[in-house]
């Protein structure tokens, strides 16, 4: 019941505001949209902590304490999106960068890709989670594209095509995945696909074949979470697309792609016994990790620039689930956590620093401070938050994965560390001028919807100092069942 | 070793075609064609599933070969010739170099394919296994094709084709996909199509072309 209210809701809300939206109203519906359905995710969350586990729909979703988390997750920042997006957008369309019409397409593409990523995240068949995987990027590619610029077409058509060709690599991998499912499961059933039958029997999975299969999986989702090196739609699309469509795909459409590798490792890793997949996804990992932080240096534009750094953040976290072991993986959840919550918090407050520059090139923002406090002190904590400091949440989870890493890869030690350091340099030198140097942009002529960076980086906060119990109890739980050598 | 039977002749004949068109797509450089040659992998393709149904009386893959009959054969060639008339792009030609070079590497690249299915092939229980290696060459030389091309609509040619060999391995490993993933995937392609049709407008608004060397203010340096 909880599980079909949160996927009509928003749903129901992509159609509604297909039609209403270019109305005044449309803001204030997709906010409502928003909000409801996180409503409904926490409903089922209460769901699962009194009754466990569940599947519904003849199998066809399925609720653990993997995806329960992560749908509370997309459920909360895609709300608070929509209530930054109130505001940020009407000013958009008064500068006239934006039309009602393309507001309209706007509001009805957001309510489709909340509820994409939301049935990616439930569905317990492998299939269907490749088809919610690519509707997510279609129901977005018109969004990149909205303000009709240039760059901006040019980065939807990378965004599209990238993006498709990956995940058609992802679709033979599915098809691989089924071949070698049907052998055990059988084709008369349905259930070949879904993933609670698979994770049954998945030690007698013939090994060659899942290898191969998630060589594939591998390339398809990692394509779509900004590994490298098939990471080269995602600053792109981050930088023409809204500010708030960069807050969502930094913060859910990664966190998503990274869950759908996740599934698929658990499934390889318990037929082939062996560590292959963990040093595939650690060897991306890295690789992602050092190219960011390189890539970070050369950028001018404040938007790619905080899309490097989430490639860089999502090469740490695969990095830690490659690792695995219950404390990796806890450490890589929480990562995935704080680093969506802290990401969207720093591209909302870009936002609006952009909207009062009337650019996203960083040297002619500057003196954010003094013409708006809230905003300079929202991407100055954000910044340091996502750079690591004490006491943020990121800081805990860093922490965590580099003592693990010390323990069981030493190797990697030198050249996460040494990726750390690049990257707090290379963030930290821009941003402290943006904040703190003299004043060159004008005042807002508006006021700043700044009540989700401040909900988002408490909540950050809070993380790093105290974790509450049962959602430390609900990150074992999930770690466990990731498991790993 | 008996003699295979009629239909399995026929079906290795249509594997055979398909990866030929694969090849004439390859080397094709009008974009008109390209969307002809597209429509008829469409129908070898139909024809394919249509024989696998009858031959193993699964009713899903009369389905599936129904849905490959309208969306692959009828409209989805019918949409792109019609965006290639409302955009003026009837007569554009791929500027291509090296058409030998490129078929060379598509010989290499079969070789390859054939490599990659000799495991899942030796496993695979069907009647269909030999043509494993066939759909895994189709899906390798569209994604060539679509590599080498430089107008935005041969990419998406490529990109169709592509599909039509990932869902002939599907069929040669496991007679298919279940049902509800195959309705998804081209619930998917169809919607794919239709983003582009209005995506393809943008483009042609602001460039006035679909050429796609217009796009390279997004490199990566300075």
């Amino acid at each position: 019941m909880e599980l079909a209210l949160l996927l009509a809701l928003p749903l129901g809300g992509a159609l509604m505001l297909g039609v209403f939206g270019a109305r005044r109203l449309g803001a204030e519906l997709n906010a409502f949209f928003s909000i409801a359905t996180f409503g409904a995710a926490c409903a089922l969350t209460v769901r699962v902590i009194a009754e466990g586990n569940f599947v519904a729909a003849r199998e066809q979703f399925f609720i653990d304490p993997f995806n329960v988390f992560l749908v509370d997750l997309t459920a909360f920042v895609g709300c608070t999106t929509a209530l930054f997006s109130r505001p940020y957008m009407r000013v958009e369309l008064e500068h006239g960068r934006l039309t009602a019409g393309r507001l309209r397409l706007y509001h009805s593409m957001y309510q489709l890709f909340i509820f994409t990523m939301l049935l990616a995240l439930t569905t317990n068949n492998m299939g269907l989670l490749w088809v919610a995987m690519e509707a997510a990027t279609l129901s977005t590619v018109l969004l990149v594209t909205l303000y009709r610029t240039p760059a901006s077409l040019e980065a939807g058509w990378k965004y599209f095509i990238l993006c498709g060709v990956g995940i058609a690599q992802a679709l033979f991998g599915t098809i691989l995945l089924y071949f070698a499912a049907e052998r055990v499961l059988g084709s008369e059933g349905v259930t070949a696909l879904l993933w609670t039958h698979l994770n049954d029997v998945k030690g007698q999975l013939e090994p060659t074949v899942l290898s191969l299969a998630f060589v594939f999986l591998l390339v398809g989702y990692g394509t779509k979470m900004g590994l490298a090196p098939l990471h080269n739609w995602l600053p792109d699309a981050h930088a023409e697309g809204p500010t708030p469509i960069s807050a969502v795909l930094s913060g859910l459409l990664l966190n998503v792609a990274l869950y759908a590798v996740v599934r698929c490792k658990i499934l390889v890793e318990g037929s082939l016994h062996s560590s292959l997949p963990s040093q595939m996804l650690m060897g991306f990992g890295l690789l992602s990790v050092g190219l960011a932080a390189l890539f970070l240096w050369r950028q001018r534009d404040i938007k790619r620039l905080f899309a490097y750094s989430s490639i860089e953040h999502m090469g740490i976290i695969s990095f830690a689930f490659g690792m695995g072991g219950p404390i990796a993986n806890f450490a890589g959840l929480l990562h995935m956590t704080v680093h969506s919550l802290t990401k969207s918090a720093i591209f909302f407050a870009v936002g609006h620093a952009a909207q009062a520059a009337g650019s996203q090139i960083m040297d002619n923002i500057r003196g954010l401070l003094s013409i708006s406090p809230t905003v300079g002190w929202g991407l100055m904590l954000g910044t340091l938050a996502i750079l690591g400091l004490p006491p943020f949440g990121v800081f805990a989870s860093e922490f965590l994965i580099l003592t693990t890493a010390v323990k069981t890869q030493p190797w990697a030690i030198p050249i996460l560390v040494a990726a750390l350091g690049i990257a707090f340099a290379a963030i930290f030198r821009r941003v402290q001028p943006m904040v703190f140097g003299e004043a060159s942009v004008p005042h807002l002529a508006h006021v700043p919807a700044l009540l989700p960076v401040f909900a988002h980086l408490i909540i950050v906060l809070g993380l790093g100092v105290y974790i509450p119990s049962y959602l430390a109890h609900w990150y074992r739980e999930a770690a466990h069942l990731i498991g790993g050598f | 070793m008996a003699p295979l039977s009629w239909d399995l002749q026929l079906l290795n004949v249509c594997a055979a075609l398909l990866l030929l068109l694969a090849f004439a797509m390859l080397s094709q450089r009008r974009i008109v064609t390209l969307v002809d040659l597209l429509a008829l992998q469409g129908a070898v393709l139909c024809v394919a599933t249509a024989l696998v149904a009858w031959r193993t009386g699964k009713s899903h893959l009369y389905l599936s070969a129904l849905l490959t009959l309208g969306l692959k054969v009828l409209f989805l060639p019918w949409l792109l010739r019609r965006l290639i008339r409302r955009l003026d792009v009837y007569w554009d030609t791929e500027p291509m170099a090296n058409i030998g070079g490129t078929m060379l590497l598509g010989l290499l690249i079969v070789i390859f394919a054939f490599g990659l299915a000799q495991p899942i092939s030796a496993l695979a229980n069907t009647s269909t296994k030999s043509t494993i290696g066939i759909a895994v060459a189709v899906t390798l030389l569209a994604f060539l094709t679509m590599i080498t091309r430089k107008k935005a609509m041969s990419q998406i040619v490529g990109f169709l084709s592509m599909e039509n060999g990932l869902f002939f391995a599907a069929m040669s490993a496991t007679y298919g996909m279940p049902m509800v993933v195959e309705l998804g995937v081209a619930l998917d392609v169809l919607v794919a199509m239709l983003v582009l049709g209005v995506f393809f407008f943008q483009i042609r608004e602001r460039f006035e072309s679909l050429d796609l060397h217009h796009f390279e203010s997004l490199k990566e340096e300075k």
